[in-house]
């Protein structure tokens, strides 16, 4: 009994000097197990004279309880250290990249055109789309331009033979809609169009999206309302000026060029806008009576208005791309930059 | 439409500034595409005279003068080898400042030339900015030209040019008249129109003219002036109008008509008097004739061709260029002139048909005010008399009843249609008031107005015309804009549809790059890649390497392709979406198709990844992920096939539900070595319908039951595809089989030469109860007999 202070010191020592589990199980077992010291003192207590017992058995307890706080500790300590060692060993370099396939992007121009969609379709139109060789009745006549109309001129056209084309504008799709269709309709026509001509700033191809919208009491004011906000969301700048002017297309009347307050200098001058502090985005006007009649609707009932713009010349002045032919040489340089 | 402003403020001349007056017209829809000054900014030039001229002692290409400038005589030194005694000349006096390059002018100073003294400068045209090109010579005055006066006042140099880019229906603006009436209307200004007074006859010869065509020429007036001289100059004040009216002067008998037609917008037509013979008809082509045109083309006429003939045969192409045979020339004595009405339908697509394009054509194609004919040939005449000498005759009328070739009498304006369409009541005064400026007889009636529409106005037929004039002239920018009111109900959506949006963010996050190439390719390309494709061609292609319209989407991703390894990019990932045209335009299918193409390493490289190449399954994936979007895998399929421009051993047609959608596949070498590409590519390309079906997706209850797997490898011959165990495996595995997977595929050592190795895993699961081993047992005993007797596979180890 005696030895007791000198059995809890040794294994005291003994518990802080073990530096692996297994050595601190050890140690339990030598101690506190079956037949561990401690145990053996516990056991031994019975050839105590009985008064003595009380007080040997509460001394050996008290001895064991902290002997088994003491291995508790140690163990603790052990592995929070044997953790830290393994997060030591587990570290990596954070800053290097990533693994895997890196995303790709889409082209500008369809980013573009979701985004007029999305601008759009947001507020009831809906996406309409019709094919690209088209007729001369729905890309000319329907559309009030009859064989030989001067304006027949204003869009150079692809020709597969007499009555067969490439669609100039993606106006056939207004007519097709309407006839297929009752008021009300609400579309956008987004799409590739065509056209013989290729220079520095005009490519055989393009894309363009029109809009046409025919209820009862469509007003010209519907028109600029509905013009004025789309540029408005589409440049994000509530303040750009947006103005009409008169011009003339055959599928509408009143028809208006729009321009918007040159985005590149502010309205300022700049070589973009020609020094006039104005850039010409769209062409609108109300619906052609005529072109409702090929369309079977009733005009007298009904108006509406339309409206069209090119992609790509929206997408140059939104992203500041300064040469139209990159939107078709696909070089990736180029289109990892709208990805 | 291009003109000089000064000739304009003889019209009408408001207080603006010329930029004013131009953002005025264009905001009326007169769209101004440029202002130019006439000349560049220059002092100092005076009119001179050429009083002596003599050699220069030491340099054989340089003359010295003796010049008066009307204060002093001065010896100047001259290098221009067009210079004579007694010319009129621009003459720069020292002091004076000519345009230069930087803008900031030159100053004449007096200078010593190889010795001799010159006090001045004697100029050419482009010195001054007269002419954009570098003139030959000096720039030499009419004799008339008064010595002294500054050139600037002399030529009318403080002028512009004005362009106006006109809009098809405004034919009647293509002359000052018309812009003069326009700006007249816009600034409320009456006209200064020219006197034309009715010019008398000095003898009585005339030409008789037939209509035999009075739909397509119901008016035609002539007259005969004899004794013109073809020599005289044109006067330098037309000479300068055409000039700045961007016309080239010719001599004084065409360049009058010119003026006459910028004028007032009539074209007029001279031809040499003694080239006709009989009397002219106003007729159409007949078969086989043709025509030798004045810019010496010849062309056969075809017979809806409106003529000008006589009894030789064609003379001209009515309201778009006459012959050469009777046109005017140097050895013309007496000239017919020509002033008639082409109603616009006669003139419609004739100078398209024929390739030409002509100041005449364009103005009759557009409607000429048929009330000009008379005012035009009497100001032509009166302009030939006096600046060519000729002896006018009587002028002749002929006319005929037409149908179709003015303006419409008159439209009606409701007030009510009016006030919806501008969502803005305007007072009647102010309706009427525009009306009446624009030259319409305005009547008020119940419903609101009666128009009596302007003879040159043949654009407005219809009420919607008049809504456009009234709001036009009011101000688009002063009416009020709202916002179109709508039923605001949620729409049907079919939500198995996949949109495109989707499909193609989805080959976005696969790392691929979206490509726009043109719908048109070359043919040569899409033969090699897809011999004996049918597309339709075009008629009138931009260049042969864009003539065919694609039946792939390969050929333009091939291009890209070849764009990109043309500047060092050795790994590129691209699709497209978009129509490919099939067959002949009788059975024409424009089938929306998406295609992509890779080459290079499956990853970037980068410090992680290995550098292999993408392979068939890569691609293969990419395109598996795109079905996976939404539709039941087990609708698709893929089999072994082979196509012209892809590898036969690694190329697969798509199926869906059994029916072809598309294809996929490694380039051929072949293929790929005619093309001089140097990487391996793979491509593949789907009809988007297919690719946009989906299914809604309906719930199964989870099972609490335990699952059961058991792995399976089998011998198969080397070439049998996996597709063929997989679908007994399907039909033998029983309802409760929950999933099967291919987890290795093996060829090699322990495996026989020939044979390889398939391990698939297998689980099955029951919804309501634990599975059996006898069951599965069972199951397993079907998949292993079916798969050994339909297959020759044997179960392994």
């Amino acid at each position: 009994m005696d030895h007791l202070p000198k059995l809890v010191a040794e294994a005291r020592d003994a518990i802080q000097a073990a530096d692996t589990m297994t050595a601190l199980e050890e140690l339990r077992v030598h101690y506190l197990g079956k037949k561990g010291e401690i145990t053996a003192l516990l056991k031994g207590l019975g050839q105590l004279p009985a008064d003595e017992r009380p007080a040997a058995g509460e001394r050996i307890n008290q001895a064991k309880q902290a002997l088994a706080a003491e291995l508790d500790e140690r163990k603790q300590t052990l592995e929070k250290a044997a953790l830290e060692a393994r997060l030591s060993a587990e570290q990596v370099d954070v800053t290097l990249p990533g693994r895997g396939q890196p995303g790709g992007g889409l082209h500008p121009v369809t980013r573009t055109l979701e985004r007029i969609e999305g601008l759009f379709t947001h507020v009831g139109y809906d996406v309409a789309v019709g094919p690209e060789i088209e007729d001369d009745y729905h890309n000319f006549e329907a559309l009030n331009i009859p064989a030989h109309h001067p304006a027949r001129g204003m869009a150079d056209t692809f020709y597969f033979d007499a009555s067969r084309l490439l669609r100039t504008h993606t106006s056939p799709v207004q007519v097709r809609t309407m006839k297929s269709g009752e008021p009300p309709i609400r579309i956008v026509c987004p799409g590739r169009v065509y056209r013989s001509d290729s220079d520095l700033t005009h490519t055989p191809m393009f894309h363009q999206v029109e809009g046409l919208l025919v209820d009862e009491d469509v007003r010209f004011s519907d028109l600029k309302g509905t013009i004025q906000d789309f540029l408005h969301a589409f440049f994000e700048r509530e303040d750009l000026a947006v103005r009409f002017r008169p011009s003339y297309f055959p599928f509408t009347e009143p028809s208006a060029e729009v321009d918007i307050e040159c985005v590149m200098c502010d309205g300022n001058g700049c070589r973009v806008c020609s020094q006039s502090g104005w850039l010409e985005v769209m062409g609108c006007g109300m619906v052609h009576p005529e072109v409702f009649r090929h369309s079977g609707i009733d005009s007298e009932r009904y108006t509406g208005f339309a409206f069209g713009m090119g992609a790509e010349r929206l997408a140059m002045l939104r992203y500041g791309v300064n040469d139209l032919r990159l939107f078709f040489d696909n070089d990736l340089r180029f289109l990892q930059q709208f990805a | 439409m291009k003109f000089s402003e000064q000739w304009l403020r003889e019209w009408v001349s408001p207080a603006l500034t010329t930029q004013e007056l131009a953002d005025q017209v264009t905001m009326a829809g007169l769209e101004v595409d440029g202002i130019e000054p006439v000349a560049a900014a220059f002092h100092g030039v005076v009119v001179a005279e050429v009083v002596e001229l003599a050699p220069h002692p030491d340099a054989d290409k340089l003359s010295v003068c003796q010049v008066d400038d009307g204060v002093e005589r001065l010896q100047v030194v001259c290098g221009a080898p067009n210079v004579a005694s007694g010319q009129k000349i621009a003459f720069a006096r020292v002091g004076a400042v000519l345009p230069s390059e930087d803008g900031k002018g030159f100053t004449i100073k007096q200078a010593k030339l190889r010795g001799v003294e010159s006090r001045g400068m004697v100029c050419s045209a482009s010195e001054l900015g007269l002419d954009s090109e570098t003139s030959a010579g000096i720039l030499v005055l009419p004799a008339a030209a008064p010595v002294g006066d500054d050139l600037r006042d002399y030529l009318l140099l403080d002028d512009s040019t004005i362009e106006v880019d006109l809009t098809p229906n405004r034919g009647d603006c293509l002359s000052v008249q018309g812009m003069a009436r326009e700006v007249g209307v816009l600034n409320r200004l009456p006209l200064q129109a020219p006197e034309l007074e009715a010019v008398p006859a000095e003898h009585d010869e005339t030409f008789t003219v037939r209509i035999e065509d009075g739909d397509g020429c119901p008016r035609y007036l002539g007259r005969v002036i004899k004794d013109v001289d073809v020599t005289a100059e044109t006067p330098l004040w037309m000479a300068e109008r055409l000039r700045r009216g961007g016309v080239r002067t010719i001599d004084p008998v065409v360049d009058i008509t010119n003026y006459v037609m910028l004028e007032l917008g009539q074209p007029l037509h001279a031809f040499d008097r003694d080239n006709l013979s009989d009397a002219i008809e106003v007729r159409r082509a007949r078969q086989g004739e043709s025509l030798v045109l004045l810019d010496g083309q010849s062309v056969e006429l075809s017979q809806d061709t409106l003529l000008i003939a006589d009894s030789s045969g064609p003379l001209a192409i009515a309201g778009v260029m006459g012959g050469e045979h009777s046109g005017v020339s140097t050895d013309t004595r007496d000239i017919f002139l020509e002033a008639a009405h082409f109603s616009p339908l006669a003139v419609a697509g004739q100078a398209r048909n024929y390739g030409l394009h002509t100041d005449a054509s364009h103005r009759f194609e557009r409607g000429v005010d048929p009330e000009l004919v008379r005012q035009a040939a009497e100001r032509a005449t009166a302009l030939l008399r006096d600046i060519t000498g000729g002896r006018p005759g009587p002028l002749t009328e002929v006319s005929a009843t037409a149908s179709g070739s003015a303006p419409h009498e008159a439209v009606v304006l409701r007030r009510s249609r009016l006030d919806q369409a501008l969502d803005k009541v305007l007072a009647d005064d102010e309706v009427s008031e525009i009306l009446e400026r624009l030259g319409m007889a305005v009547v008020e009636v119940e419903q609101g107005w009666r128009a009596g529409i302007p003879s040159w106005r043949f654009d407005i037929a219809i009420e919607e015309d008049l809504i456009e004039e009234v709001a036009r002239i009011h101000g688009y920018n002063r009416l009020p804009a709202r916002h179109p009111r709508a039923h605001l109900g949620p729409r049907p959506d079919n939500e198995a549809r996949r949109p495109l949006a989707a499909l193609r963010n989805r080959m976005v996050s696969r790392g691929y790059f979206e490509a726009v190439t043109y719908s048109f390719v070359a043919p040569e390309l899409q033969q090699t890649l897809l011999p004996g494709a049918e597309s339709p061609e075009l008629a009138n292609p931009i260049s042969s390497d864009l003539s065919v319209m694609r039946a792939s989407l390969f050929p333009g991703l091939i291009r890209a392709l070849e764009h990109n390894l043309n500047r060092q990019q050795s790994r590129v990932r691209l699709f497209e979406t978009g129509l490919v045209f099939r067959g002949r335009l009788d059975e024409l299918e424009q089938i929306p198709m998406l295609g992509a193409l890779v080459c290079g390493s499956r990853e970037p490289e980068g410090w992680s990844s290995g550098n292999q190449d993408v392979d068939f399954f890569d691609l293969k994936g990419d395109l598996e992920s795109l079905i996976a979007l939404g539709d039941d895998a087990a609708a698709w399929s893929f089999e072994a096939a082979t196509h012209p421009s892809l590898h036969p051993g690694q190329s697969a047609r798509v199926l869906r539900q059994g029916q072809e959608v598309g294809w996929i596949g490694k380039l051929h070498p072949a293929v790929r070595a005619q093309l001089g590409l140097k990487t391996e590519t793979l491509l593949f390309e789907v009809q988007i319908e297919a690719l946009s079906q989906g299914h809604v997706p309906a719930f199964k209850p989870l099972s609490r039951y335990p699952e059961v797997r058991r792995d399976l490898a089998f011998l198969v011959d080397a070439g049998q595809p996996v597709q063929a165990l997989l679908d007994i495996l399907h039909a033998q595995a029983g309802e409760w089989l929950v999933d099967a997977h291919l987890f290795d595929v093996y060829q090699g050592k322990g495996v026989p030469e020939g044979r390889k190795s398939i391990a698939l895993g297998l689980t099955w699961q029951h919804p309501s109860r634990t599975l059996n081993d006898d069951e599965i047992n069972q199951l397993v005993d079907s998949i292993v007999e079916a798969s050994r007797s339909n297959l020759g596979a044997e179960l392994r180890g």
